[in-house]
């Protein structure tokens, strides 16, 4: 690759596409994984099997791999475009207002919603898929019970109070990135960006309200 | 004249000698403002008053004051040209504020664009990204007869909707991350949309913002804060179109 190459790979807007692509990826990956675990409402055997399915498909570990880097990529490309604007400001205003026309709320947080998310998937992932490993019979087949981690997990209030806040904060996070992914890539349209934006808001709250019936309903199966 | 409805301001305005000098917000008691001044009449006669005491004026940025030329450039209250939306600071006026009111003052910040004095601030940097690629470089013939070149409505209303950017800096100023996106993507728009600028698009839109991300501008997150500030309206569709357009020339490159 010659300099210049790398130089415009670099840039400013080719960084930020790339956090755009792997934003986009993610959110198909929730509407994925959301699908896939609302299975529990059906019956525990519906989502044991559903779950063994996914660990016993030979193609599962390259399929984390390939997650786990446009994860990381996502994150580290973040934190450094974050670094640099920091930068770019140079001294700080002693006094700074947003317009009320422009940015909002879930604009101006994105690199904490960000940080946060990526903490509560460290302990998602730890407590839930390596978490307690009970095993259950279907038809002479021993899978694991991972019904029975995820009830036991949510009897405690807590656990389930942590989930819904993540939730929460998933919805913020994605109700921004959604529209701006697309901006990003220079789809702009005033026929289309009312739509898209509240598009953007209304998947990221549906997303957000569909995962918390998860630990609610969990709670409730540990409580019967 | 009567000096009903005159108004007495506090007023907190950065101070700072020269660009090696570390500067700091003084507190000013100003009396007597007209609410029909403009928001720089105000520290014009701010200023009558430390001359008359022999102090330094406040040195601000100013030229046409009739929100045509982009030279004024003041965080007021927090907000890049004050509160209203499409308003330069010239534009602003003091009926927008109440006896008694306290206005913080403060310069552009911009690691790019360095305090120079006061609230004025050094904007050669957006110079630099016009010098690397905001023009024509090619031979367009001389000035073309009305409507001889076939051009689209729709484009003519948007190149010329992107090519009203004043150069202020406001949108730097206003952006949570210090970005000079609008103001490069107005500038490439307002060639990119015409058929004199289309020839060069994709070396222009690949220079210029390579020489943006040179100088150390912030990247842009969507907030949408520059759209807002602009007080000659340029909408952020114009940095979509940037976005795309960098891509397919980078693309496009090799
Ligand atoms: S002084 Fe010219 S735009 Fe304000």
């Amino acid at each position: 690759m010659s300099v210049t190459m790398c130089r415009r790979f670099s840039a400013s807007i080719v960084k930020k596409q790339v956090v755009a692509f792997t934003g986009l990826f993610f959110c198909l990956f929730l509407v994925g994984h959301l699908v896939g675990n609302l299975l529990i409402l059906v019956s525990p055997e519906a989502f044991n099997k559903y779950a063994h399915a996914l660990v016993s498909n030979p193609a599962i570990y390259a399929i984390e791999a390939v997650m786990t880097i446009l994860f990381l990529t996502h994150v580290v490309l973040a934190l450094k475009l974050t670094r640099e604007n920091r930068k770019a400001r140079g001294e700080s205003y002693h006094l700074k207002r947003n317009t009320g026309r422009g940015a909002t709320f879930m604009s101006d947080t994105m690199p904490y919603t960000g940080i946060l998310i990526f903490v509560f998937l460290v302990l998602h992932i730890l407590k839930l898929k390596y978490g307690t490993y009970y095993e259950v019979t279907y038809d002479g087949l021993v899978i694991r019970d991972l019904f029975k981690t995820m009830v036991e997990y949510f009897r405690n209030p807590l656990n389930v109070a942590f989930y819904i806040a993540a939730m929460l904060v998933v919805g913020i996070h994605v109700s921004h990135g959604l529209w701006s992914a697309f901006q990003t890539f220079g789809f702009n349209h005033p026929r289309y960006n009312g739509f898209l934006r509240k598009f953007s808001i209304i998947f990221a709250m549906v997303v957000a309200a569909g995962f918390m019936v998860l630990p609610i309903f969990c709670y409730l199966q540990g409580a019967n | 004249m009567s000096d009903i409805g005159l108004m007495n301001l506090k007023l907190k305005i950065w101070r700072q000698k020269n660009m090696t000098t570390k500067g700091k917000m003084v507190d000013y008691k100003l009396d007597g403002v007209s609410p029909d001044s403009s928001f720089l009449e105000m520290i014009d006669q701010l200023n009558e008053e430390l001359v008359t005491k022999g102090e330094d004026p406040v040195a601000f940025d100013h030229d046409c004051r009739e929100g045509i030329c982009g030279m004024c450039s003041l965080m007021i209250n927090g907000m890049a040209h004050g509160p209203e939306s499409e308003t330069t600071t010239c534009q602003l006026h003091m009926r927008k504020y109440k006896d008694g009111d306290t206005i913080v003052i403060e310069p552009w910040r911009a690691r790019p664009m360095p305090v120079q004095k006061d609230l004025v601030v050094d904007r050669t940097a957006f110079d630099d990204i016009m010098v690397a690629g905001g023009f024509v470089d090619i031979n367009v013939g001389s000035a073309p007869d009305a409507n001889g070149l076939p051009i689209g409505k729709g484009n003519a209303e948007l190149s010329m909707d992107a090519a009203s950017c004043i150069g202020c800096a406001a949108c730097v100023a206003a952006c949570p991350n210090a970005s000079a996106m609008l103001f490069v993507s107005a500038k490439v728009s307002q060639f990119a949309l015409l058929p004199q600028g289309e020839v060069e698009k994709d070396q222009r839109v690949l220079n210029m913002v390579t020489k943006m991300d040179e100088l150390g501008f912030g990247n842009c997150t969507n907030a949408a804060e520059c759209e807002a500030s602009c007080p000659k309206g340029i909408d952020i569709s114009n940095i979509a179109r940037m976005n795309r357009e960098y891509l397919a020339a980078s693309i496009k490159a090799h």
